[in-house]
């Protein structure tokens, strides 16, 4: 293989995505690779799921790759269209919603998020974007998935402010503050894949990628790795995987 | 021209209806954003203005560049699939060119505002917030326990705008608007402000507005002006009419990156020019032409005749 045909980390994140959503209905989609996988997810395995995003859409079929949530090309096609009221009331706030995808640009043991600054809220350092739907997004899915790429900036030990929460203080947490969704399922990374299955429900390595060890994970995250009993090999892209990313979702390799 | 004729100018509307101080609410989700309204804002140096919007976009970021706001009301701070609105963050993070301060929600809780708002109710419940930290840096967002004895649940209080301008595909003279498309907030916000500018693609016939009523997002009853400024919201777009000018999103992010470079751009696109057809006219016909998108239309469908 050559350079322009090696697998990037966002390849490796979009098809391991796309092959845990298999067996979901109804998927809440954000832009970028989440968008990617999703599609990816409907144009192999599962041609039923139904893509919902926040801007108002149920069951959208883009015809193009969309830049932002709220793309035209959403809306063509789609099963319905509707207001972001009842989007949230009706759809998400309905328990409509099986998975939903989530990032940040930091994440904590517990899977919550942060999006909104680094640094001190008032003085930050970074201002963020914030919340957008992500917060009730967070509380209300039945199940969430992050896709993130790991590093030591991202997977802190100490959130510098929690905007969507995941297990929040571990164990039962979520349960005690009544969230309807069960909360951070796994996480997506380019280097290995999380899931959260012991009782204090917190981040456990279970698969690693071709070329990483416990010790380069460990080295990218902020705080001592929880490490499954069986580390189980994230399988690498078919190449038929590959090209439906290449040469219909993404063919000006703008998120490669 | 009937008696209920509020067709005006952007002009007329922005001087109107805009005062320094006032509540503004431009929204549109990705869609249907009153770029028109907001560069006759800017032309016109309204002052201190509190900008109420679930995602600020590019037109909330050249407003606060241009120096109109004290305070932005929101949920998502980012240039949709491009990444930083620079403008913004100068001003949070440096306060270039004047402080702002600001009040922070998630989606559906500015959504739940303007219901409450549109509702007059005292306020909005929603399963949000909990374990987040934005109810310790927004002291709006509260918990209440439910009358019913099913534990805490998060409200938000009502948002009434002093005005808003929501842009659509067509209306009557009157402010009858047919709107098609991602609905965003539009209805909510308009039921909630206190003053309603529809701005519209296309003036039509109230006949028009009649034979498609389940189409009409917003009836003339609650409009005080409309606004007929074709690709009045460009770059973003209007279903079926112009598409997204993505390449203008991605252009931004060059542009915005300081502050002077983005007062150069303010110059040239917004004070240099009079109205929205010297826009247009600056714009050119080719990138028009490059964001029209093909057809594809509906089936039409039968209301039935009664009597």
């Amino acid at each position: 293989m050559d350079d322009t045909n090696k697998i990037s980390p966002s390849e490796l994140m979009i098809v391991a995505a796309s092959r845990e959503l298999k067996g979901n209905r109804t998927v809440f989609v954000g832009v970028g690779v989440p968008n990617i996988a999703c599609n990816l997810a409907r144009r192999s395995h599962s041609p039923e799921m139904e893509l919902v995003y926040e801007s108002g859409v149920f069951g959208a079929q883009p015809a193009r790759l969309p830049l932002s949530i709220g793309d035209p090309t959403l809306v063509s096609g789609a099963t319905s269209v509707v207001s972001m009221a009842d989007l949230f009331m009706l759809y998400l706030q309905g328990g409509l919603i099986d998975v939903a995808l989530l990032g940040g640009a930091q994440i904590d043991r517990y899977g919550n998020l942060n999006t909104t600054v680094i640094g001190d809220y008032n003085k930050p350092r970074t201002r963020l974007p914030g919340s957008g739907g992500a917060c009730e997004i967070a509380i209300n899915a039945r199940r969430i998935f992050m896709i993130m790429r790991l590093s030591k900036r991202a997977f802190v030990g100490k959130l510098d402010f929690m905007t969507s929460p995941g297990h929040v203080d571990g164990g039962d947490t979520r349960r005690r503050l009544g969230m309807p969704g069960l909360g951070p399922e796994k996480v997506i990374t380019d280097k290995g894949l999380f899931t959260f299955d012991n009782p204090e429900r917190e981040m456990m390595l279970v698969e690693l990628a071709r070329g990483e060890t416990v010790e380069s994970v460990q080295a990218a995250v902020g705080w001592p790795l929880r490490v499954a009993d069986e580390l189980r090999e994230m399988l690498p892209p078919s190449a038929a995987e590959l090209e439906i990313i290449r040469e219909q979702l993404d063919p000006q390799g703008l998120y490669r | 021209m009937s008696a209920n004729n509020k067709l005006i100018t952007m002009r007329e509307a922005v001087e109107r209806y805009v005062t320094d101080g006032s509540t503004v609410a431009i929204e549109g989700f990705t869609a249907f954003i009153c770029f028109a309204a907001a560069h006759e804002i800017i032309r016109q140096r309204k002052r201190d203005l509190v900008l109420c919007r679930l995602t600020p976009d590019l037109i909330y970021d050249q407003m606060i560049a241009a120096g109109v706001a004290a305070k932005l009301v929101f949920s998502y701070l980012g240039n949709p699939g491009v990444g930083s609105l620079h403008c913004i963050r100068r001003a949070v993070e440096q306060d270039v060119p004047r402080p702002l301060a600001i009040e922070e929600y998630s989606h559906f809780g500015m959504v739940g505002r303007y219901m409450a708002g549109a509702a007059d109710l005292p306020f909005f419940p929603l399963r949000s917030y909990t374990g987040s930290d934005l109810p310790a840096v927004n002291d709006l967002i509260r918990f209440v326990e439910s009358p019913y004895g099913d534990g805490p649940i998060a409200v938000v209080p009502p948002l009434k705008p002093d005005v808003t301008f929501v842009h659509a595909q067509r209306a009557d003279v009157s402010g009858n608007t047919h709107l098609w498309g991602l609905l965003g907030t539009q209805k909510e916000v308009a039921f909630a402000s206190k003053k309603v500018i529809i701005v519209v693609e296309e003036i039509v016939d109230e006949d028009v507005i009649r034979r498609d009523p389940n189409r009409t997002l917003i009836p003339g009853l609650i409009v005080d002006a409309v606004v007929h400024e074709p690709y009045g919201a460009h770059p973003s777009y209007v279903q079926g009419y112009y598409d997204r000018d993505n390449d203008f999103y991605l252009k931004w992010d060059e542009w915005s990156r300081d502050q002077s470079t983005t007062e150069a751009w303010l110059d040239e696109w917004v004070y240099a020019l009079p109205d929205r057809a010297a826009y247009l006219e600056k714009l050119g016909k080719g990138t028009l032409d490059r964001l029209s998108p093909g057809d594809l239309k509906a089936d039409p469908i039968n209301y039935g005749r009664y009597g």
